[in-house]
C-alpha cells in the first residue's frame, strides 16, 4: 500500500514541473508566527501542516470531514471577532469542493480574514491523483474574479517573506495560492474528535462561558 | 396568496426576538419566505447580513461563528435543506449550535411539481442528520416556537430547524 502510494506521488511529482516548494518549509515559512492567527484548517494535508505547525494548538480548528466548510467557518469566525485575524490554510481539492465560497467571502470582505490554498495539483490523501489545478484551473485567477481584490501566487521561495507580510496586512480579504510539489504532508496524529476541538478552541478563546 | 405579499406581523417580531437572543449573523440563499428577516438584516448596522451562493455555506459559517463566540442563523427555502446535507457532519460530530428556519415548498397546496421530492424530504433529511424538526402551521405559534428553538439550540446545544410550513406563509401557485 504504501510502496503503490509513493510510486503515484513520485509519478505525480513528475507530472508537476512547476510546482516546487516543499510544504513542509514554505507553510511555516509563509505564516510565520502562527501566534498572530486563529486558524481554520481543510482537511488531510493542509490539516496536518498546521498541526505540526501550532502542535495542535487550541487557536486551530483543523477538519477531518465536512469537505468544503473551511472557507466559509474562516468568515463566520471572522465576522465573530473582528479584533484576531483569522487564516483559514485549505488545499485545493478542499476549496474546489465550495467555490463559491470565495464569491460570499468577497461580498463580506472582513479585513481580518486571509485564506492561503496550499496547491499541490493533486488529491494526495486519496492516492494521488491529479486536481483540476494540475489541469489547468487557476484558483488564484478565480479569487481574483469572485472579487476578493488582494490576490498573490506564490511559487517560489523568493516570494514566502512577502507573503507572510501580505497575510498580515489588514485592508481587506486577501488570498494566496501556494504552489508547493506533491510531496507528503508532516506526518503528525492530531486530535480528530471534532467536539472536544470544538471545545478547546472556544475555551481558548473565550474562557468558561 | 403570495407569501411575498403577506408581511405578516410576526415577521417584525421574529427579527427582534432573533436579535434580543444575541444573534448576529443572519445567512441566506434569497427567499421571499424570509423577506422581512433578510431586509431587517440588511438594514441592521450592529448585524451581519451574509447573502450566500448555497445553503451548505451558512452551515460552515454558523460553526466559524460559534468558535468565536458569536450566535447566527441561517434562513432557507426548503430545497436548500439538501445542499447542507454533508457539511451538518460538522453540526453533528462537533456538536455545534444550529439553528435554521426553513421556508416550506412542496407541501400544503403546492402547485410547481418540482417541489415535493425535496419538500417531502426536509424532514427526514434534518432528522437523519441529528437536526430536530420543529413545524409551525398557525401565526400564533411562530414567537412561542422560534423562543423554544433559541433556548435549545443556545441553551442546550442543540441542532433546530423550524419549518414554516405552507400552511402558514401561504402556497405558491405556479
Amino acid at each position: 500500500m504504501d510502496k503503490t502510494e509513493s510510486a503515484a506521488r513520485r509519478a505525480a511529482a513528475v507530472a508537476a514541473p512547476g510546482y516546487v516548494l516543499d510544504r513542509r518549509e514554505a507553510v511555516p515559512r509563509l505564516i510565520g508566527r502562527h501566534e498572530d492567527f486563529l486558524f481554520v484548517g481543510g482537511l488531510a494535508g493542509s490539516a496536518k501542516d498546521l498541526a505540526q505547525l501550532t502542535n495542535d494548538g487550541a487557536h486551530a480548528y483543523l477538519l477531518g470531514g465536512a469537505m468544503g466548510a473551511a472557507c466559509m467557518m474562516g468568515l463566520g469566525l471572522a465576522l465573530a471577532r473582528p479584533d484576531r485575524r483569522v487564516l483559514v490554510l485549505t488545499g485545493d481539492g478542499e476549496l474546489l469542493m465550495n467555490l463559491g465560497a470565495l464569491a460570499t467571502i468577497a461580498v463580506m470582505n472582513p479585513p481580518n480574514l486571509a485564506i492561503v490554498c496550499v496547491d499541490n495539483g493533486h488529491y494526495g490523501e486519496t492516492g494521488w491523483q491529479r486536481s483540476h489545478t494540475a489541469r489547468g484551473v487557476d484558483l488564484a485567477r478565480i479569487a481574483a474574479g469572485a472579487g476578493i481584490r488582494a490576490t498573490r501566487t506564490i511559487a517560489s521561495e523568493a516570494e514566502l517573506e512577502e507573503g507572510a507580510r501580505f497575510l498580515r496586512q489588514g485592508n481587506g480579504t486577501c488570498f494566496v495560492l501556494l504552489r508547493v510539489a506533491p510531496t507528503e504532508p508532516p506526518a503528525y496524529r492530531r486530535n480528530l474528535d471534532p467536539a472536544s476541538c470544538r471545545e478547546r478552541f472556544r475555551a481558548a478563546l473565550l474562557g468558561a462561558r | 396568496m403570495e407569501a411575498a405579499t403577506t408581511a405578516p406581523g410576526w415577521q417584525e417580531e421574529l427579527y427582534a426576538l432573533l436579535r434580543r437572543n444575541g444573534v448576529t449573523q443572519f445567512a441566506y440563499v434569497p427567499d421571499a419566505g424570509h423577506r422581512v428577516l433578510i431586509d431587517k438584516s440588511l438594514a441592521d448596522p450592529e448585524a451581519h447580513s451574509i447573502p450566500l451562493t448555497t445553503e451548505e455555506e451558512g452551515v460552515a459559517l454558523l460553526a466559524g461563528a460559534d468558535l468565536g463566540g458569536a450566535r447566527g442563523v441561517l434562513l432557507m427555502q426548503s430545497s436548500g435543506v439538501g445542499n447542507c446535507v454533508n457539511l451538518l457532519s460538522l453540526v453533528k460530530g462537533g456538536r455545534f449550535p444550529f439553528l435554521t428556519l426553513v421556508s416550506m415548498r412542496g407541501d400544503f397546496g403546492e402547485g410547481n411539481p418540482w417541489q415535493f421530492p425535496m419538500g417531502q424530504a426536509v424532514q427526514p433529511v434534518l432528522e437523519a442528520m441529528g437536526v430536530i424538526c420543529l413545524r409551525v402551521e398557525r401565526p400564533e405559534e411562530v414567537i412561542p416556537t422560534v423562543s423554544a428553538a433559541l433556548t435549545m439550540v443556545f441553551k442546550s446545544g442543540q441542532a433546530v430547524a423550524v419549518l414554516l410550513t405552507q400552511k402558514l406563509i401561504g402556497a405558491k401557485a405556479f
